[in-house]
């Protein structure tokens, strides 16, 4: 009678005991990816590749699609000093504003970092630790329907007024031809951080500076940047609808993956998805550079984006954590990535690399787009860019909502940052 | 519904010993008990409001920051009053003035839509129980859902409110419900009055469900009109049911949050309150800023309250009288 207890008593010990020795060996990492796009799925497949090579557990953790959203719940999460989350998918402009809760990954990279594009990597190293890993670059490009543009017989807008002209005149023939929900042109008019982006093309793009330069002077109030403000609120209910206002990079893309837009301003992944078997416009998509403002300093610009891998300071497993980051930013992974979801690499090298260009075709020839992309005043202004963003979005907001004109909302901004900034003092 | 839980075991704790404190020796003891059976009522609300309330306050007079929690200075009231403080601060009060518009307009519509529905539902039949059922259905679905699943649905391009109304006639082209700064706070106060008419509705009943019968009888009995009806017996009657609903929905729209954050995020021209906070505290990182905006909304629907209280008591006790 006894015997049979004490038998069910060790079988439950050794059992514990075993679980506790496995659990020892393989750690279970969790990270958290964008899902815009194809980003979750590769990031799930990439994890689980390496979990299967390394015999250790990982767990996605999916964010909001929202940039805003997203960092509003990693500053939580850090702030809390949680270990819910070991690996953070962080935006290019963040490291200088969760710096403090990464680790250094200098000792796990051995080296590799310099294998990544030089400028980000130096975004990236914040007061000498390198804080994150590039994983993927962005900039802002111009989608179009090339069989639209043939139709019309239309070149390829080179400034803002020709796009103007011809998203107007395709708009117009098409919904004579019966399309009611044909538009011009979509872009990222929300109020949030992705407007700060667009809104950033448009001021550099008219040689309007960017908002705060790199001095520490706040510049946002000028004539150049109050014309293109106000000629990107002319397109708003004319060539755009007037629901742009509340688009983020999916709400665009819907529009214009469904075949009633004839120009998109994206990011990159949209290419991927746009070619995709079930896509609407599949073969009909060509991808430029953004056009170029009116004036004697115009010039295309893009906005500089993408995002990078940082291991949480509170991780219980750092090292492990690491290992995962190195792997996922290699260069093996990041061709896949390009291959399967267009996310531009981080290395110069790939951008040679024939498979690379087969599946996406801009990225060679736009390759200097992506080198010299604009930068937001991320570094300059540090713990203070959100705010700085925030009302940069919202004035930009206001001129196009046309509740204000931009000659009466610059100076306004101009203000508010001198008040954010304590008078020119970003630190 | 907590809510109401809360705010009666306070009030009428206290009260309940001191009517019986300056009695006899058999009275101390039975107020010393009362008190002793408070206690740990009154310990736990002191934990879990009183404690957060004081922090956040402390938090007020400093400049803390969210990534430096321990790094901070007193720096007393600046952060209402000081150059760069809460009340120097223009999108402050516009959000505040956002606030009490959206709470004006989205509680006396649901009012008079609530009220309507108790009426409609109030006479006994067999479908009423399954009436109220479905009527608490969009109360019940979680509110970030149903502003999403409003989102789509007022949505320019492939929203299913737009595609009626064009095909119907009733527009010429889709509205931009969300994103045209004179339609946003519309659709944010139409969502809102959509999840909680019922909440409203139900609450009307139960204090239509109070009134006595024998008063419409007598009525009847006098023929008196309807309308008339309605005005001199039934309003009366359940004016401090319905004052009650009120004060609550008014407390709930005071400080909205979740639909504004879902349908317009962080647009300026629906910015509350609530959103105004969490911006400063969560996306600028700024505690001290964040909890002086945050006391400010405290006392802001505080003072509200005990006016909107006191007002509805003399108003209740000359209508009873």
């Amino acid at each position: 009678m006894n015997t049979i207890p004490r038998a069910a008593a060790l079988a439950a010990f050794a059992l514990v005991a075993s679980l506790a020795a496995t659990q020892a060996q393989a750690a279970s990492i969790k990270i958290s990816c964008g899902a815009i796009g194809y980003e979750l799925e590769l990031c799930k497949s990439a994890a689980d590749a390496w979990a299967k090579k390394t015999g250790n557990e990982v767990q996605v953790v999916a964010t909001p699609a929202d940039s805003n959203e997203r960092l509003a719940l990693y500053q939580q999460i850090l702030g809390s000093q949680s270990d819910k989350i070991d690996i953070f998918q962080i935006d290019v402009v963040w490291p200088g504003l969760l710096g403090t809760h990464l680790i250094d990954l200098t000792p796990y990279a051995k080296g590799t970092q310099s294998q990544h594009f030089e400028s980000i990597v130096a975004n990236n190293t914040v007061g000498g630790k390198l804080v994150a890993m590039p994983w993927f670059t962005d900039a802002g490009l111009l989608y179009y329907r090339k069989d639209l543009l043939e139709k019309y017989k239309q070149p390829l807008p080179a400034t803002w007024d020709d796009l103007s002209k011809s998203a107007k005149l395709i708009q117009e023939g098409e919904r004579k031809a019966g399309n009611d929900r044909m538009w011009g042109y979509v872009w990222q008019g929300r109020a949030y951080e992705g407007l700060s982006c667009n809104a950033l093309e448009w001021l550099v793009s008219f040689g309007g500076g960017s908002v705060v330069e790199p001095s520490g002077k706040i510049s946002v109030n000028n004539p150049q940047a109050a014309q293109a403000l106000q000629t990107a609120a002319s397109w708003v209910g004319t060539i755009s609808p007037s629901a742009v206002l509340n688009y983020a990079e999916e709400e665009s893309r819907g529009v214009f993956q469904a075949g009633n837009a004839v120009y998109m301003r994206n990011w990159p992944y949209a290419w991927a998805l746009s070619q995709a078997a079930d896509s609407t416009i599949k073969g009909k998509v060509g991808i430029t550079v953004l056009p170029k403002g009116s004036g004697a300093n115009g010039r295309s610009a893009a906005a500089l984006g993408g995002h990078q891998l940082a291991v949480s300071k509170y991780s219980k497993n750092p090292a492990i954590a690491a290992d995962l980051v190195m792997y996922m930013t290699s260069a093996e992974v990041q061709k896949e990535r390009a291959i399967k979801g267009s996310f531009n690499p981080t290395m110069p090298a790939l951008y040679k690399d024939p498979e690379v260009l087969k599946a996406n075709p801009f990225m060679g020839e736009l390759y200097g787009t992506f080198a010299s992309a604009a930068a937001r005043p991320a570094t300059v202004t540090a713990s203070h860019y959100n705010q700085v963003s925030n009302a940069f979005w919202n004035s930009a907001h206001e001129v196009l909502a046309g509740q204000a004109k931009a000659t009466a909302a610059l100076p306004q901004l101009e203000t508010s940052l001198g008040r954010t900034s304590r008078g020119g003092k970003w630190n | 519904m907590e809510l109401a839980v809360k705010t009666e075991s306070t009030t009428a704790a206290p009260a309940a010993p001191k009517s019986v404190v300056h009695g006899g020796g058999i009275a101390r003891h039975r107020s010393r008990w009362a008190w002793a059976l408070l206690a740990p009522m009154l310990l736990l609300l002191l934990v879990i409001a009183g404690w957060p309330l004081a922090r956040t306050l402390w938090f007020s007079l400093t400049d803390a920051q969210l990534s430096q929690l321990g790094d901070w200075h007193f720096i007393g009231l600046d952060n209402y009053l000081g150059e760069y403080g809460v009340l120097m601060d223009a999108g402050w009060w516009q959000s505040v003035w956002t606030t009490l518009r959206f709470a004006l307009l989205s509680v006396s519509i649901e009012t008079v839509l609530g009220l309507g529905v108790a009426l409609l539902i109030n006479h006994p039949s067999r479908l009423r129980t399954g009436l109220r059922a479905a009527m608490l259905l969009p109360w019940a679905i979680p509110t970030v859902v149903s502003a999403k699943m409003w989102s789509w649905m007022l949505h320019d391009q492939f929203g299913i409110l737009n595609h009626y109304m064009v095909a119907l006639g009733i527009l010429h082209a889709p509205l931009a419900w969300t994103a045209d700064p004179k339609l946003s706070l519309f659709a944010i106060v139409l969502v809102d009055v959509w999840k909680t008419t019922p909440f409203m509705a139900l609450l009307t009943l139960a204090a239509l469900q109070m009134v006595p019968s024998d008063c419409y009888e007598a009525a009847r009995v006098d023929g008196v009109k309807p309308l008339a009806v309605f005005w001199h017996i039934t309003l009366p009657l359940i004016l401090p049911g319905l004052a009650v609903a009120m004060i609550f929905r008014m407390l709930d729209a005071l400080r909205v949050f979740d639909v504004i954050y879902v349908m317009t995020s962080n647009a300026r021209e629906t910015k509350s309150m609530s959103v105004y906070v969490r911006e400063q505290l969560i996306d600028f990182q700024q505690v001290g800023v964040g909890s002086a905006a945050a006391m400010l909304l405290f006392f802001t629907i505080a003072v509200v309250t005990i006016t909107y209280a006191v007002a509805m008591r003399s108003r209740v006790e000359k209508a009873s009288a």
